[in-house]
């Protein structure tokens, strides 16, 4: 066992994760706390023969992604929420011409430039599309470094498959912690299975690519929405994961995303020796959001608790999950505050 | 078994190394392990800390509130953390470069002075550190050290490991 494991933060694992994953251009603009991905970036993606550029800008950046994208390659970007929301306007463009990509956001405290702790707080942004128009990024959001590798396989495969950006959601605990990680040949479909016939590659002795996201033929515009709603519809059939714990006899369900479900997964274990009948539901795909762990829960089950590092952000889905049907209660902390075991079992227990 | 050490000193003590070696060496004995470092903008000679937590469990938070283990090495980080440690907790503290009336300490950086790098005081704490714990291997330390030491200065290897067995030393003659 000893051999294959390695000490790794998160930021350099998205980073080590994308390469496996087959990311041929990376730009980027450094700010904390994601710096060791870009660093990691900067060192690694030309040893290995990919382009790495460090932009001027964070909308030069993601800008660069549309291009190397267009161009067919895989293509990412990261940064830290303040930069995310100058990112927005390349991501709807991304959106509206349909092209894969994937985007890291390193969270951390905000509005504005915030500070540098770590935050849960832009779930809205990443889940409801964040810059203009009807369009959604699908959402993934790793607990550990071993998934912030491994998950970055999953979102290249996700962005290339549905020709749709990918938001890797994690936070500053998780760009700055160091684990374990075991580098393992990713369970991944080959590149080769996605062929980017759309792809501006040269069009000689075939008809000429366009890639756009502006329309304005009549009703034309209207079409692509349409069709870009029967795309996000497939995607929320096909691709919402979840993991569940202690749900068959759960009488409090906790429901939690990345870091929290990590620090809420510990807490169910520690009451769960204790005879506490407590269960969970961490969300991996925050985008399509796993309605469907919510609609088969157990008869003893009497509240839900969401647990959040935002002041109540992902709680209104699980609300809109349940429709009613059970109190949905949140414990969240704001601007780089961090639920700790304590408070979330202090919590539990007021609402027994 | 779960232990949660908080090490701090000045910008510059390798203290960010400390924790490294620490962690490097419970994940090759199997622990579960964290290692979180205070960032942002670092300086040499500013506040330097990391927290790690070493378990035979899954770890959820890498963030230490309140502390099994404290590693001191120097006075400013006596004062911030001194309060951070738990009821009978383990204070490890540098006594070259800070005092406290109830926990005498071990001169670390001395150590390392006579030794002849100051900067292997952090190996020589890790000594202490884990002759008093018991926790970890001594031959696994010299492993993680080795493994850790830049290919172009080989030299440090040496220097690294007696700094640590002088650490543990340090413990025995002194209890």
């Amino acid at each position: 066992m000893k051999a294959n494991k390695i000490l790794m933060s998160g930021n350099e694992a998205f980073g080590e994760g994308a390469i496996q994953a087959g990311c041929q251009f990376y730009a980027g603009y450094p700010i904390t706390p994601q710096n060791e991905l870009i660093a990691y970036m900067a060192r690694h993606m030309p040893e290995r023969n990919k382009v790495f550029i460090q932009a001027e800008s964070e909308l030069a950046a993601i800008n660069m992604v549309f291009g190397a994208s267009a161009a067919g390659m895989r293509a990412m970007t990261s940064s830290s929420s303040p930069g995310i929301s100058l990112k927005q306007e390349g991501i709807s463009y991304m959106a509206g011409s349909q092209l894969p990509g994937v985007i890291v956001n390193v969270m951390r405290g905000g509005p504005g430039l915030g500070n540098i702790s770590p935050s849960q707080s832009d779930y809205f942004q990443a889940t409801r599309g964040g810059g203009h128009g009807d369009y959604h990024s699908i959402v993934i959001a790793p607990a550990s470094v071993q998934e912030a590798y491994d998950f970055m396989g999953l979102a290249f495969d996700l962005a290339d498959k549905y020709r749709n950006t990918v938001i890797v959601l994690g936070d500053g605990i998780l760009g700055q912690m160091m684990e374990p990680l075991r580098l393992s040949a990713a369970n991944q479909t080959p590149q080769t299975e996605y062929q980017k016939p759309w792809a501006l590659t040269g069009c000689k002795g075939r008809k000429p690519n366009i890639i756009r996201s502006l329309y304005l033929g009549d009703g034309v515009l209207e079409a692509l929405n349409v069709s870009l709603q029967k795309k996000y519809q497939l995607i929320q059939q096909e691709e919402a994961r979840y993991e569940g714990l202690f749900l068959d006899d759960a009488e409090i369900i906790l429901v939690a995303y990345g870091t929290m479900s990590r620090i809420s997964k510990v807490v169910v274990n520690n009451l769960r020796d204790k005879g506490k009948k407590i269960g969970m539901i961490r969300p991996i795909t925050l985008w399509p959001f796993p309605k469907k762990a919510f609609s088969g829960l157990p008869a003893m089950c009497s509240k839900l608790l969401v647990v959040e590092m935002s002041c109540g952000q992902m709680v209104e889905d699980v609300r809109l999950s349940v429709n009613g049907k059970y109190p949905v209660e949140f414990l969240g902390r704001a601007g780089g505050g961090v639920p700790a075991e304590e408070e979330i079992i202090e919590k539990i227990e007021s609402i027994l | 078994m779960t232990e949660r050490i908080i090490i701090a000193g000045a910008g510059g003590q390798g203290i960010m190394l400390l924790g490294k070696v620490l962690a490097e060496a419970a994940m090759l004995e199997n622990k579960f392990v964290t290692w979180l470092p205070a960032y942002g903008a670092e300086v040499r000679g500013g506040k330097a800390f990391c927290m790690v937590i070493i378990s035979d469990k899954e770890i959820g938070s890498p963030y230490i509130s309140k502390a099994d283990s404290l590693i001191i090495m120097n006075e400013p980080s006596l004062h911030h953390f001194k309060n951070r440690l738990r009821e009978k907790g383990f204070l490890v503290l540098n006594s070259s470069l800070a005092k406290d009336a109830l926990v005498p300490g071990y001169p670390f950086t001395d150590v390392a002075l006579k030794l002849g790098n100051l900067k292997v005081a952090n190996m020589v704490a890790l000594g202490s550190y884990l002759a008093l714990k018991n926790m970890l291997s001594r031959e696994t330390i010299s492993e993680v050290i080795k493994k850790m030491a830049p290919k172009d200065k080989p030299e440090l290897i040496e220097i690294n490991q007696k700094a640590f067995i002088a650490g543990g030393d340090l413990v025995k003659k002194n209890g």
